[in-house]
């Protein structure tokens, strides 16, 4: 069985690096929708690190969006997706190697991008490292709770609205806690609370997603 | 002794059965809710400190509970849906959804009205993790019903648009224990057995009940002609909906 896990996991990577534009995009945008704000507001404005932890988090959630719907769409339409649900391993164990595929490659970046975005927006140093931290915590739930979106979703020729919809609602604690706590370390005060608050909802998506996202697989394959 | 209730998951069966009970619902759902507003907003008493404004809870309390409720009605019958495929499961979620979410605009916007003139100089308040919890309950709603209104396949959109519902579950607890996990400008729980008792005086207690009842009717009228409709629709190849449609033009 682990074979057939690491085979996916090596399959859908590789795909993920042929097809570099692909790969890159959501990290562009990322960069560029981040670097809009400042651009829109006074430069001098005392405003611009008060908002960086939530602008920065904003941008990563959208860029997660972007690239979820690679993550089954392919698989879908050349019917490879039909061959993983009839093998015989267990469809959770699959999927949950498609999601941490779909984040080494999407989740990974943004992470290692967003100290340098955080300097940009002037970002005290403890704070970057809060958000260094808070997003390696919350990009691997984004990509388990964005996944289940895109099973539902993969079945539908316009997906691409619907998914925002379903999935962005979900994003709100991970967002609220993420870029709480890098305000709060600004602050200078402790952000124990809610990292563990982040943990236990990594814990919790990563127990439970697989099951929705294998169930919604099968729905919308049928 | 389950049978009558086994019986209920046949379409044909439901459809008359609904049609039977509709008309009591409807006339109590009236009443109570006739009574609740006349005894909340003109007969009881203006609070000490709230003075006229208390008046806002007589409805803001039961749609707020009943939005929470609803949305556990939709994803219990999301479950049934997924496990024993019943078509009666399937509708009675998509026919709730759309009330739970009328439910869920009614206490935010009742709750932020109050909150207003109760809390001071604001509308809303960003930092408040139950208003945060309803607002995510709100959008939860309305993912549901775009899901369940983006495939032309009904049965598969129902299934899917289940499997969200039972992810957005999660989000039940929090608002029901956010007043007492974070601090919160909205105000504990005081709707509960005992202390409920002994928190509102009975001038107070009574009405809130009566619109309490009201709402639950109102749900459960809406929701037997919503799924009465979406049934008929569904059905519409089958003989039995012929039948129902003759015997309503001939009368």
């Amino acid at each position: 069985m682990y074979s057939a896990l690491f085979s996916l996991l090596k399959r859908d990577l590789m795909l993920a690096f042929r097809h570099r534009s692909e790969l890159m995009n959501p990290l562009i945008f990322f960069l560029i929708v981040v670097s809009l704000f400042p651009m829109g507001l006074n430069p001098q404005s005392q405003v611009l690190p008060m908002m960086g932890a939530a602008v920065i988090w904003v941008a990563a959630l959208l860029a997660a969006m972007l690239s979820l719907d690679n993550m089954f769409r392919s698989d879908f339409d050349d019917g490879t997706l039909e061959q993983i649900v009839l093998s015989p391993w267990p469809l959770p164990a699959m999927v949950l190697m498609k999601v941490l595929a779909h984040w080494l490659v999407s989740g990974i970046p943004l992470v290692l991008l967003s100290p340098l975005l955080g300097v940009m927006f002037n970002l005290p140093a403890e704070s970057i490292g809060a958000l260094v931290l808070t997003l390696l915590i919350g990009t691997p739930v984004l990509s388990l709770i964005g996944a289940i979106g895109v099973a539902l979703t993969v079945g539908l020729r316009r997906g691409g609205v619907l998914l925002s919809l379903l999935v962005l609602p979900l994003y709100i604690p991970i967002l609220i806690f993420g870029a709480g706590s890098v305000w709060d370390a600004s602050l200078g005060a402790s952000i124990n609370g809610p990292l563990l608050f982040m943990g236990a909802i990594l814990v919790l998506t990563l127990t439970l997603a697989p099951f929705a996202i294998a169930s919604a697989v099968r729905i919308s394959l049928e | 002794m389950w049978v009558w209730f086994h019986k209920l998951g046949s379409p044909p069966y439901f459809y008359r059965f609904s049609g039977v009970i509709l008309p009591y619902l409807a006339v109590a759902c009236l009443l109570s809710m006739s009574i609740g507003v006349f005894w909340g907003l003109f007969k009881a008493p203006p609070d000490y400190q709230q003075s006229e404004t208390v008046r806002i809870i007589y409805v803001h309390v039961p749609a707020a509970m009943f939005s929470m409720s609803i949305y556990v009605v939709m994803a219990i019958a999301g479950a049934v849906t997924l496990i024993w495929r019943i078509k009666l499961a399937e509708l009675i979620a998509a026919a709730s959804a759309p009330i739970g979410a009328s439910y869920t605009f009614i206490a935010l916007a009742t709750g932020s009205l109050w909150g207003r003139t109760t809390w001071g100089n604001t509308y809303w308040e960003w930092s408040d993790p139950r208003l945060m919890s309803e607002l995510v309950l709100f959008f939860l709603y309305l993912g549901y019903i775009a899901l369940y209104y983006a495939s032309e396949d009904r049965r598969g959109a129902a299934r899917a648009a289940a499997v969200l519902a039972l992810v957005g579950l999660v989000n039940i607890p929090v608002i029901h224990y956010s007043v007492e996990w974070w601090t919160s400008l909205h105000q504990g729980s005081t709707s509960r057995g005992a202390q409920f008792a002994a928190t509102i005086h009975p001038s107070m207690r009574y009405p809130l009940y009566i619109m309490m009842l009201g709402f639950a009717l109102f749900y459960a009228v809406t929701l037997l002609k919503n799924t009465r409709s979406m049934l008929l629709a569904s059905e519409r190849n089958n003989a039995w909906v012929k039948e129902v449609v003759n015997q309503h033009e001939s009368a």
